[in-house]
């Protein structure tokens, strides 16, 4: 679904990452987790087309990400969908625009049938159908993100890249918005990748999780395996007092 | 979805004696190239004929929409599909028939309530500018009394970014402004004999009237704008809200040294520019009316008095005046979106150029009798 090769990223002279490679099967959902300043957001940014590696090379589902037309390259951005850590909801546009805007650019889909798949996109995010009214600069942080993951949703992409998905939420938010990806990922068959820094998120997501240090990618393995790792990034972020207690949580839910 | 990866390929469908069979792949992406003629199929099939879903490889909800509609809204009556497809389908049904609430319609009490709106939202603005004012007012008086806290610094960096960044391109405007009026008045003058009073003309409109208000214009697109900007975006990203908590008044480290910078750069300013303008107006007159710099340098003040300089300078400073207090007052009016943040650089620039014509105007008639030589 995904695949780096020997990706390459510096910013003037510091090096950040360097022959990273990553492997995504389809149906996965990976999270991405590294120290601060690891360019965890840089990779995804790579993977989206916003920013280009100096060296090495991004496949999107079997695809150079930059091969083709522009109308081919255009097609298979659509096929993905993107969870901005601020939301970035239009914020001239309210929230059943900002949900249809993808699919009108589309030009597919007639009036009344954009309306429907809206509201369905709101229902499956939990979002009243009064809300639709509401402008962006009206909502509270966890609707600007229930808006901006029914606006990722919307042309029904293969793959979802979410930016710190939980950042800012309270808790009890937070938990049920992992709960939603988790529904969403099992009904919608996604490949879902994330960067998270919080355990819990991450323990609740993931099949794999990659962790980036040392400028690339030293351990691409499930949460158990992972935990195991020798690796001083892990120990602390994972053995830390949070860590910890995020794991024992997880591990009591499973029981 | 039953395989994702399997019958992968184009829609299709299959119409034989009430039996209907949809084939391939119906996701919103295969279907886009050919969704119209998908349509028609669908359109023409018989009402009441059997459906069958089971050879779709993968199903999405564009697809379970454009089915519901082919089938008017109900579900058909006689359906073969998997329960996931079956799902997806019951999902759109759900939401098909509720319409999503639509922002209100324009009526005659909207236009009653917004001729309302916008004269309070004058009034507010009215209100907010006294306010400005008062607070650099204080302001002002704090710094006298205390030295120390004069933001010094950032006034130097606003005359250097407001004035010293914008001499190239007023000295080029302010040049072939002067050219242009030159070479339009001496070809008039020429037909009178009158060459002379090219100086006179050139003089006072340049240095009493035109200088001021040229650079305004320029100065209100190019720094008005950049402060609205920048004050705009600070609202947005919290940082005036920061500024706040800190114990740091924003009319004290943000506005004043953009006033206090605006009101000292423009005189300056306007000095440079006029005289950039005069220089493009003795080189055309040179060139048209055969007049040397050193006759026109001679002549200069003797036919425009020195009262005339004098008011450009104040021109020029009450002008950077109102430019940076329309331009804060309106940087402080964005609220935290795009949308906000552009209206009001918009209208920031705009009412900084109204007013400043306006003013000029107010001022012309207040000065018309001093030094203009009879």
């Amino acid at each position: 679904m995904v695949s780096l090769t020997g990706i390459g990223t510096r910013f003037g002279p510091t090096v950040i990452h360097e022959g990273l490679d990553l492997e995504v099967a389809r149906g996965e959902m990976v999270s991405l987790v590294g120290g601060s300043g690891s360019g965890k957001t840089t990779l995804l940014r790579h993977i989206i087309g916003l920013t280009r590696p100096y060296a090495g090379q991004v496949e999107l589902f079997g695809e150079p990400l930059f091969s083709g037309s522009a109308t081919v390259q255009r097609d298979r951005r659509r096929r993905f969908g993107v969870l901005f850590q601020q939301g970035a909801l239009c914020s001239a546009l309210n929230v059943a625009e900002n949900i249809a805007f993808p699919l009108r650019e589309l030009r597919v889909a007639s009036p009344a049938e954009v309306d429907t798949l809206v509201a369905q996109k709101m229902a499956m995010v939990e979002l009243e159908p009064h809300h639709a009214v509401l402008m962006p600069a009206e909502l509270s942080g966890g609707m600007v993100k229930r808006v901006a993951l029914a606006r990722a949703l919307v042309l029904e992409p293969e793959l979802l890249l979410l930016d710190e998905p939980t950042a800012g939420l309270d808790p009890d938010r937070s938990a049920s918005f992992v709960a939603l990806i988790r529904e969403l990922h099992k009904r919608l068959s996604l490949t879902v990748m994330l960067v998270t820094h919080d355990v819990d998120t991450l323990a609740a997501l993931s099949t794999k999780i990659a962790v980036l240090a040392e400028r690339r990618i030293v351990s691409y393995a499930s949460l158990e395996e992972t935990v195991t790792f020798d690796h001083p990034f892990v120990e602390r972020f994972f053995g830390g007092e949070q860590g910890r207690r995020a794991l024992a949580r997880h591990h009591g839910e499973h029981r | 979805m039953m395989d994702p990866q399997g019958a992968d390929g184009a829609p299709g469908i299959v119409v034989s004696e009430h039996k209907v069979s949809l084939h391939g792949d119906w996701t919103l992406r295969s279907i886009a190239p050919c969704v119209s003629g998908l349509r028609r199929s669908l359109a023409a099939v018989p009402a009441g004929a059997a459906w069958s879903l089971t050879e779709i490889g993968r199903f999405d909800s564009f697809a379970a929409t454009l089915l519901w509609r082919a089938w008017g809204g109900k579900w058909a009556a006689s359906l073969e599909a998997s329960e996931s497809q079956k799902n997806a389908l019951d999902a759109i049904s759900r939401h098909a028939v509720q319409r999503l609430p639509k922002p209100a319609c324009w009526t005659l009490i909207d236009f009653v309530v917004g001729l309302g709106a916008t004269v309070l939202v004058l009034l507010s603005h009215i209100a907010d500018m006294i306010r400005l004012v008062g607070q650099l007012f204080l302001d002002l008086v704090h710094v006298l009394r205390h030295p120390m806290d004069a933001p010094l610094k950032e006034i130097s960096a606003g005359v250097y970014k407001m004035g010293v960044k914008a001499m190239p391109v007023a000295a080029l405007v302010g040049f072939l402004i002067g050219v242009v009026l030159s070479y339009l008045s001496a070809l008039q003058l020429k037909a009178f004999g009158a060459d002379i009073f090219i100086v006179n003309i050139l003089g006072l409109g340049i240095i009493r009237e035109l200088g001021p208000v040229l650079v305004s214009i320029l100065v209100a697109g190019r720094s008005g704008s950049a402060m609205t900007a920048q004050l705009g975006v600070m609202r947005v990203t919290e940082e005036i809200d920061a500024l706040s908590a800190m114990g740091i008044s924003r009319t004290l480290r943000l506005v004043l040294p953009k006033v206090v910078a605006l009101t000292l750069a423009m005189p300056l300013l306007v000095l440079w520019t006029s005289g950039m303008a005069l220089l493009g107006g003795m080189v055309s007159a040179w060139i048209q009316l055969d007049l040397s710099f050193a006759f026109f340098v001679d002549t200069l003040p003797k036919a425009v008095p020195i009262a005339n300089l004098y008011i450009g300078f104040f021109k020029g400073a009450l002008f950077g005046l109102l430019i940076a207090l329309i331009a804060c007052h309106f940087g402080l009016r964005v609220k935290p979106n795009t949308e906000s943040l552009s209206a009001n650089t918009t209208a920031s620039v705009v009412t900084a150029i109204t007013m400043v014509i306006l003013a000029d105007a107010v001022l012309a008639i207040a000065t018309r009798s001093i030094g203009v030589p009879l």
